[in-house]
C-alpha cells in the first residue's frame, strides 16, 4: 500500500475494544486531504467501534491516531477526549443520538458552534446555505423533524464548528431510498467545500461510489481496500460479507478433522 | 426438494403497528437438513422464528410442523412436539449450577407434582436419575462436564451459550431453532459449537434452523439458505448460490445505484 501523500488523518495498528473484549486488532487508515474515505464491512467487523476510537469516545489500548492540521503540526488524537478533538477541527455525527431531541433545532445548533467561538450569526449563515430546509424549522423542537431533517440537523451541528475532518457514522441508517439519496449528495457538496470526510456506512456500494478510498474492514482487521470504484468491482468485498467457500473447511482440516 | 418438510412457513405476515417486520414470508425446512436463515439487520430473522416457536402469532399465513397447524400455539407446546428455540441472548439461571440448569430442562419430571413426589419416591428418583444421566451426557457433549457443579452465573458468554444450546436438547427435540449461536463466542469455542451442531445432526437426525451473521459459519454448515430482507423471503438455495445471488448482494451490499440520480427531496 502506498501512503497518500499529504493525509489530514493517519491510523496505524489501532487496538480497542469494550471490557475485556477487544473489537480492533490493529486497524490501519489514511484519510489524503480532502477526500472522502469509506469504511465498510459486514455486521459487528469494528466499524463504528473504529470511529469512535478515533473521535475519543472509545479509549485507545494500542496504536496511534495522528492528525495533521495542515500546518506542520501533527498531533496525537488518541488519549484526547471528544471535545478537545472537536476542537483540533475534527467533529463527528454518531448513527444515533446525534440531536438534542428537546432542544430548538436553533439551539442544537449554538451548542454544536459553542465550541468553535466565533459570531453565532455567521456561522448559522453558512450552515443554512448548505442546509436551506433546516431554516424554517430552526424554531422547531429537534424532536419533531423527520428522520432526514433530524440527519441533516445533525450535518448541520457538526458543521457549524468548521471542522477540517467530520466523522460520519451511518448518515443513511434508517432513511427511506429518497432522502438517503439526498443525505449522500449533501455529505458530496460539503466534501466539495474543502472538508475531508470519513464515513461509515451499511450501505457499501452507494456509499464506494461517493468515496474516493475504502477500506473493508472484517473481524477487526483491515482486509482489501482500494479506491471506491476499485472495490465496487473486487468479489473479494462480497466475500466479505456473504463468507467464501472453503475457509473454514480449511480451519477445520488444520486441526486434523 | 422431495421429502416432505418437517416445518413449513406459509405466506405469513407479522406487523409491529406500521412496520411489517415479516411480510408474506414461505419458506420450507426437510427432515435432517441445516437451513441458514441470513438477511441483513433488522431483515425479520428473529420475528420469524418468535412467529415459529410461539412467541408471537402471525396476522396472516400458516406455520406446520410435522404436518400439524402450530402457528398460534403457545411455546410450550411446540417443545412437547419436538420444537425448540435458543435465544440470541442466553437465558441462563445464574443462580442454579451447570447441572442444575440442565436438569430443569428435562421433560415431564414427576417429582413436579406433589401428589406424586409425596407417594412414589422411587420412581422419581429412577426418573431423576435419567435426567442427570442425559444431562451429564450432553455436557460431555458440549464440553461443559468439567463445570457441572459451578454455578451458571460464573460461566463466560460464550460458556453460556453452549448451555444454552446444551439445555435445548434436553427434551430430545426433533428440530432446533438456534438464534445467532455464534455472536459473542471467541473463535475456538466457535468451531467447537459448529462441530456440535454437525454432530448433532449426523448422531440423533435433529433438524435445525439457524440464524446467524458469520457468513463464514453459516455457509460452511447448512445445507440450504434462505434469505430475508425487509421482512421477505428474497433469496433460498444452496449456500454457493446464494453466495452469487444478486438480490441478495444487493441486499447486504446496497443498490449500486450512485447518489444523486434519484429525485432529491426538501433540502
Amino acid at each position: 500500500m502506498s501512503a497518500p501523500s499529504d493525509p489530514i488523518l493517519s491510523v496505524r495498528g489501532l487496538v480497542a475494544g469494550y471490557s475485556d473484549e477487544n473489537v480492533l486488532h490493529g486497524v490501519s487508515l489514511d484519510v489524503p486531504r480532502g477526500a472522502i474515505v469509506a469504511v465498510i464491512g459486514p455486521n459487528g467487523c469494528g466499524k463504528s467501534t473504529l470511529l469512535k476510537t478515533i473521535y475519543g469516545l472509545v479509549r485507545a489500548r494500542g496504536g496511534e491516531v495522528v492528525y495533521h492540521d495542515g500546518q506542520e503540526i501533527e498531533q496525537r488524537l488518541d488519549g484526547l477526549r471528544p471535545h478537545a478533538v472537536t476542537r483540533l477541527g475534527v467533529n463527528m455525527v454518531p448513527q444515533l443520538a446525534n440531536v438534542f431531541p428537546e432542544l430548538s433545532v436553533r439551539e442544537n445548533l449554538m451548542v454544536g458552534a459553542d465550541v468553535a467561538g466565533g459570531r453565532f450569526g455567521d456561522r448559522l449563515e453558512r450552515v443554512l446555505r448548505t442546509f436551506p430546509a433546516l431554516e424554517p424549522a430552526l424554531p422547531k423542537r429537534a424532536a419533531t423533524l423527520s428522520g432526514g431533517q433530524r440527519q441533516m440537523l445533525g450535518l448541520g451541528r457538526a458543521l457549524i464548528a468548521d471542522p477540517h475532518l467530520l466523522i460520519l457514522d451511518e448518515p443513511s441508517a434508517g432513511l427511506a431510498p429518497a432522502v438517503v439519496d439526498e443525505v449522500f449528495t449533501k455529505v458530496k457538496a460539503i466534501n466539495g467545500e474543502g472538508v475531508s470526510i470519513l464515513m461509515v456506512e451499511q450501505k457499501a456500494r452507494q456509499c464506494l461510489a461517493l468515496a474516493d478510498y475504502g477500506y473493508v474492514l472484517d473481524m477487526g482487521r483491515n482486509r482489501i481496500e482500494g479506491t471506491g470504484q476499485q472495490l465496487l468491482a473486487d468479489q473479494e468485498v462480497i466475500a466479505a460479507y456473504l463468507g467464501s467457500r472453503g475457509r473454514l473447511d480449511l480451519a477445520r482440516r488444520q486441526r486434523g478433522e | 426438494m422431495t421429502a416432505p418438510a418437517l416445518l413449513s412457513v406459509h405466506e405469513v405476515c407479522k406487523r409491529f403497528g406500521g412496520v411489517v417486520a415479516v411480510n408474506d414470508a414461505s419458506f420450507d425446512v426437510t427432515p435432517g437438513s441445516i437451513t441458514g436463515l441470513i438477511g441483513p439487520n433488522g431483515a425479520g430473522k428473529t420475528t420469524m422464528f418468535n412467529l415459529i416457536s410461539g412467541f408471537l402469532r402471525p396476522e396472516r399465513g400458516t406455520i406446520a410442523f410435522g404436518g400439524w397447524r402450530c402457528d398460534g400455539q403457545p411455546p410450550h407446546a411446540l417443545a412437547n412436539a419436538g420444537l425448540v428455540r435458543t435465544f440470541q441472548i442466553p437465558r441462563v439461571l445464574t443462580r442454579m449450577t451447570v447441572l442444575e440448569n440442565m436438569m430443569l430442562a428435562g421433560t415431564a419430571q414427576p417429582g413436579e407434582a406433589l401428589g406424586a413426589a409425596l407417594y412414589m419416591p422411587r420412581r422419581i428418583a429412577r426418573k431423576e436419575r435419567d435426567v442427570r444421566a442425559q444431562a451429564q451426557e450432553l455436557l460431555q457433549l458440549i464440553r461443559l462436564d468439567r463445570l457441572a457443579n459451578d454455578y451458571a452465573g460464573t460461566l463466560s458468554g460464550g460458556q453460556r451459550k453452549l448451555l444454552e444450546f446444551g439445555r435445548a436438547l434436553m427434551t430430545r427435540p426433533r428440530m432446533v431453532l438456534l438464534d445467532e449461536p455464534m455472536a459473542g463466542v471467541a473463535p475456538t469455542l466457535a468451531l467447537q459449537l459448529l462441530e456440535h451442531i454437525l454432530e448433532l445432526r449426523a448422531t440423533r437426525g435433529t433438524t435445525i434452523l439457524v440464524i446467524e451473521h458469520d457468513m463464514e459459519a453459516v455457509m460452511a454448515i447448512s445445507d440450504r439458505v434462505i434469505v430475508m430482507d425487509e421482512g421477505a423471503v428474497i433469496a433460498e438455495g444452496l449456500p454457493a448460490e446464494i453466495q452469487q445471488n444478486e438480490r441478495v448482494i444487493e441486499a447486504y451490499l446496497g443498490s449500486p445505484q450512485v447518489a444523486g440520480t434519484a429525485e432529491t427531496v426538501g433540502a
